[in-house]
């Protein structure tokens, strides 16, 4: 099922170049890239820092639009989109999990999880179910009324991942989930994360730690731009 | 998301940061209650004047006398002349010269003093005809008005002004009684009900009226000269042509053209006129600084949200990257700031009802809140809070989510 190659692609970039301009100066941050990420893949994204994987990861997440290339996600070119409909297209189809969190620290844990239900116009009762039932699901189904403040780091990022997982979204996409987090809780989180892949979701994990990449089932390298290495990685009871 | 969503979100960013939004409501909340209050002083005055004008009587004209030159060539103020006699107050009565005049009453009038027993008090002896009450909308609380007859032979009777009458008899009822004026002795035979003009103290309340003969012979005057005549029209569209006639017949009678008028005529809409336009000076005065005021709460509120912008901009950019489109980010944005706009009027629009209750006993001056002022007053905060907003709203919609995301 993971790495089956029949599933359909969720995303198909082709060519993608980023190209900062400061002035005069040119900056290319991506040179070039191709790849496909078929559904129930679960992918890590390894580099140091300034090899372009930031820059790839905003491309993935629509929160940016490559200079030159396409990019499909889930079958739509969204290569070309307008920041609003990128936005419909995030709120549809892509949960994000950041290193810092990113909780809104007035609001209790549900009402974070339903931020995005919010924006996709759902109404509040069916929020509220879904967004419990998401919290349930990260084995926070006694914290929906607790503020971030109130949850350890650990607990607060399982909140980040329920928030990511409410829409059903055809891809969570994970900057450096386990950046900001002591080895217990980053074990939780990985082991999370491990569970929704076994459960089908497609991951894409964005790190520079290599035994949080060893978690993945396949592991992209980039370096300068480039992908220097794609390599499908078999994980210790995970099924080739 | 929709309306109600962005509300409760404006409402809860609001709540957040309770001491901010209350300091940035303050200054929208001392604009709108000074706006309010200073409108209201300005109506309350006006009213006032127009109460006491109004208890003049209705549909009424006064006609004065013009400037007299005397012999040094010194031009002395409207007023001042003797031209008008009781003779121009016949012709102006007459129905077939002036159609439009129902009842005319010619005045004169000085100053004495009155005694009564062992008190005595100064004030304004007015001598008069029987129409006065009529024309004057004036009623008596007890006794009679005199009549043709005592105007006739010269009666020594007198009617008192309410506070005429309380000042020279404290106890018992006036009527029956006698006054001094002049070593002679007058019966007084009625006492008048107050005029109704807002202010207690007025002189309509505290004047005697005598039959016009005998003011005359009582002050000595051997002219037929009166002070004032008052025509009272048929009716309020009538009015202006009653003016004309009274003019025309006047001019007619004396000899002289409209321009170079003996005698003066005024209506009450012209007396109110001319009084408020000081009022209004000051008022528009007024209420300018206090629109100021609230434009500096105005740019009070764009200030904080700016600051609001800068400081929430991580939520900003974890809004947009979990599908908030700019305009909802805008919008939610200008939400807030109306919302701390029309908070703000809201308490300003109280502060300034509270402050026209408790403000006119310390100041002895009458405010008069209007629905017109109150509405205005709640448009115009929600409109600030909507103008000064856009700026920042559009600020935080243009934020990318990445910039937004990566700052610290």
């Amino acid at each position: 099922m993971s790495t089956t190659p029949i599933s359909p692609p969720i995303i198909a970039i082709e060519g993608i170049r980023k190209t900062y301009r400061t002035g005069s100066l040119e900056f290319e941050a991506l040179c070039g890239i191709d790849t496909t990420i078929r559904e129930g893949e679960y992918v890590a994204v390894v580099g140091p820092s300034g090899s372009g994987k930031s820059t790839l990861m905003n491309i993935l997440g629509c929160l940016d639009n490559p200079t030159v290339g396409g990019y499909h996600l889930a079958g739509e070119d969204v290569s070309t989109m307008s920041e609003a409909q990128l936005a419909e297209v995030r709120n549809r189809r892509i949960g994000f999990v950041f290193q810092q969190f990113n909780l809104l620290a007035g609001l209790p844990a549900w009402r974070n999880v339903e931020l995005p239900l919010v924006y996709a116009g759902l109404p509040r009762h069916e929020r509220r179910d879904r967004a419990v039932a998401a919290l349930e699901r990260v084995g926070l189904g006694d914290r929906t009324e607790n503020r971030p403040g109130e949850l350890s780091g650990g607990q607060q990022q399982r909140v980040a991942v329920a928030r990511a997982l409410v829409t059903e979204p055809a891809m969570i996409l994970a900057d450096e989930p386990t950046g900001n987090l002591d080895s217990r809780s980053t074990a939780d989180v990985l082991d999370l994360l491990d569970a929704l892949h076994d459960a089908g979701r497609t991951i894409v994990l964005i790190t520079h730690e290599k035994d949080v990449a060893a978690r993945a089932g396949r592991n992209l390298v980039i370096s300068d731009g480039r992908i220097v290495s794609d390599t499908p990685a078999v994980r210790a009871g995970a099924p080739a | 998301m929709n309306w109600i969503e962005t509300l409760r979100a404006g409402a809860e960013a609001v709540r957040a940061h309770r001491m901010r939004s209350l300091l940035t409501m303050l200054g929208i909340v001392i604009g709108i209650a000074s706006v309010i209050l200073t409108v209201g002083f300005g109506q309350g005055a006006q009213q006032q004047v127009r109460d006491e004008i109004d208890a003049l009587g209705s549909n009424l004209l006064i006609v004065s006398p013009g400037s007299a030159t005397d012999s040094g060539g010194l031009r002395g103020g409207f007023g001042s002349a003797t031209t008008l006699t009781l003779e121009d107050a016949t012709a102006i009565a007459d129905d077939t010269a002036a159609p439009d005049v129902r009842r005319v009453a010619p005045t004169t009038s000085s100053s004495v003093s009155l005694a009564a027993g062992e008190t005595n008090w100064t004030t304004s002896l007015v001598g008069t005809t029987t129409s006065w009450a009529d024309v004057r909308a004036r009623t008596l609380t007890s006794g009679r008005f005199f009549t043709a007859d005592e105007i006739a032979s010269g009666a020594h009777v007198a009617v008192l002004g309410p506070d005429t009458a309380s000042e020279l008899f404290a106890v018992g009822s006036p009527v029956g009684r006698t006054v001094t004026v002049a070593g002679q002795q007058l019966t007084v035979i009625g006492v008048l009900d107050s005029s109704g003009a807002s202010d207690s103290g007025s002189s309509e309340d505290d004047q005697a009226i005598l039959p016009i003969s005998t003011a005359k012979a009582l002050t000595g005057a051997t002219s037929g000269s009166v002070s004032t005549i008052y025509v009272e029209a048929t009716s309020q569209e009538t009015l202006s042509a009653a003016y004309q006639e009274v003019e025309s017949l006047l001019a007619t009678r004396h000899r002289v053209t409209a321009a170079e008028a003996d005698f003066g005529i005024s209506t009450q809409e012209s007396l109110v006129e001319t009084a408020n336009s000081t009022n209004k000076t000051l008022t528009v005065l007024l209420t300018g600084i206090a629109a100021i005021s609230l434009l500096v709460g105005g740019v009070g509120v764009m200030n904080i949200m700016l600051v609001s912008v800068t400081e929430r901009i991580r939520e900003i950019g974890l809004r947009k990257a979990l599908g908030a489109t700019p305009r909802v980010i805008g919008r939610q944005f200008l939400v807030e700031a109306s919302m701390l706009g029309l908070v703000g009027g809201v308490v300003g629009l109280l502060v300034g009802v509270v402050g026209s209750w408790v403000l006119p006993p310390l100041i002895d001056q009458p405010i008069t809140l209007s629905a017109l002022a109150v509405g205005a007053a709640l448009l115009t905060s929600l409109g600030l809070g909507v103008g000064f907003g856009v700026y920042p709203a559009s600020r935080a919609a243009r934020l990318t989510p990445i910039d937004a995301l990566r700052s610290e």
